[in-house]
């Protein structure tokens, strides 16, 4: 893709992923793949129980070669990091591309709610954002990606035949005709494809 | 239209209906954390079946019960009592020995919402024999949220988990102590407010109002942009007496802004700051 560093804030691309069900498995099988100068800043909201602490940061520090933390609220999203929204907080991408947290009602149900951080970050990043809809078991992320694709962005959703909870998936595809289905290994090498070219 | 266009106006109009609610009714929402701003803007015009924001807008400046129900949107927190219990443990076990060492306490929860805060204030001072020499004052810039707050009613079905909470944070008495219920809600204790002052008080555009000893204002700077939460930060600072306390919410912190200075980490892992001597 093409870079224009003089132009600001326009060439940056971002990369989202949602997942609920069955998304750490998932994300074990892709984030790790990522290099370590990613060229992208990388935001994923997980669905986990409110009360528990985000013990996914450990786990995917351990095995990523990009930087992970969680979110904290107003700091820039910079490439080569990814940043996991924390438990019981929403997590917004700003036009300045900064992250911001919120503590507004669940949306689907859920806090963090993939469509808060897919809505933002459409808003934000326009054409240079990639979504990426996983395995889960709502519909959390639809209007999102849908959102995605109307700002001129990708979506890519993992293929419901394989997925281990496959509503989720399936209600992006569906919402979303624009996105194109693909396996976890797929998902890894379109992402790290955009490291590349 | 093209992509840019078609958001270069939706952008525009936030700005305009933000500078028409500020310049009308003084409510000034100009440098809050845009995307959630955003988001409730357009969850309001969809609910309230304006075309678009500039339609909203147009009713915004000339209908003041507008006003009434854009503030409903923009300003409510969902919280609950005792939300995050470790906070209020740490109160109790760390801060309230020091505060016990003062004659008489001011307490201010900046952005109350309905309440759930201070009343878990109130009750945790209650239980630690300091309720009788504090005043607790309680602000938001939402009028109608300082009716509810000041009532003090909850749904019942959220009473379960205010309840687990409260033994979470070390409770020494039963909640159901404090509130009597019907087969819907909750009404708490009327003297749990005899020493709360219920106020309308705004972060962004008031000053310092008294010399306060605990300052607890959580989940509310998130919303603001970063000049704005410096602002909020210094008004804290000015408002507590020397070595006061300020507590925040679990995701926020001071370490960005301009006035860590002016404060110390006194429990790190719960976000309570102590106010430096000088």
């Amino acid at each position: 893709m093409t870079v224009a560093p003089e132009t600001g804030l326009a060439p940056a691309t971002a990369v989202v992923i949602g997942g609920s069900a069955g998304a750490v498995q998932a994300l074990l099988r892709i984030l790790p793949t990522l290099p370590a100068d990613y060229p992208a800043p990388v935001m994923v909201v997980v669905h986990i129980p409110a009360d528990r602490d985000n013990a996914l940061v450990p786990l995917l520090r351990d095995r990523c070669r990009m930087t992970v933390k969680e979110a904290e609220d107003k700091e820039p999203a910079l490439p080569g990091v990814i940043y996991f929204a924390p438990s019981d907080y929403h997590l917004l991408a700003e036009t300045d591309r900064t992250l911001s947290l919120s503590s507004d009602e669940p949306v689907n149900m859920s806090r963090p709610a993939i469509d808060v951080l897919f809505e933002s970050a459409a808003d934000a990043f326009g054409p240079a954002l990639t979504a990426v809809v996983l395995t889960g078991a709502n519909s959390d992320g639809a209007h999102g990606a849908k959102a995605v694709v109307a700002a001129g962005g990708v979506v890519v959703v993992e293929d419901p035949a394989g997925a281990y909870a496959s509503a989720m998936p399936a209600a992006a595809l569906q919402a979303c005709p624009a996105a194109t289905p693909m396996n976890l290994d797929a998902i890894a090498a379109y992402l790290s494809r955009l490291g590349t070219t | 239209m093209s992509r840019n266009l078609r958001d270069g106006v939706e952008d525009l109009e936030i700005g305009l209906l933000l500078e028409a609610l500020f310049q009308r009714y003084h409510y000034d929402f100009r440098n809050y954390a845009r995307a959630s701003i955003k988001r409730r803007l357009v969850q309001a015009r969809d609910q309230m079946g304006f075309p678009s924001l500039s339609a909203m807008q147009e009713s915004l400046l000339h209908d003041p019960s507008v006003l009434d129900r854009l503030l409903g949107y923009l300003t409510v927190q969902v919280s609950e009592m005792f939300r995050d219990p470790s906070y209020f443990r740490a109160l109790r076990e760390k801060v309230l020995p020091h505060l016990r060492t003062y004659p008489s306490l001011k307490v201010w929860v900046a952005g109350c919402s309905h309440g759930e805060e201070v009343y878990s204030l109130a009750i945790l001072f209650r239980e630690e024999g300091l309720e009788e020499r504090t005043i607790f004052y309680a602000t938001d810039i939402n009028p109608a949220a300082l009716q509810a707050a000041e009532a003090g009613v909850y749904p019942l079905d959220q009473l379960r988990r205010f309840t687990a909470n409260h033994q979470k944070a070390g409770g020494k008495s039963s909640l159901s102590d404090y509130y009597t219920a019907d087969y819907r809600r909750a009404i708490f204790d009327k003297t749990l407010r005899s020493r709360v002052v219920f106020s309308d008080h705004s972060l962004v555009t008031d000053a310092v109002f008294g010399e306060m000893h605990l300052i607890s204002c959580r989940n509310v700077l998130i919303y603001f942009d970063r000049p704005l939460q410096d602002r909020a930060i210094g008004l804290f600072r000015d408002s507590l007496v020397r070595k006061g306390f300020l507590g925040l919410g679990s995701k926020e912190s001071l370490r960005f802004s301009r006035h860590a200075g002016a404060f110390a980490e006194f429990v790190r892992e719960d976000k309570i700051y102590q106010r430096r001597d000088s």
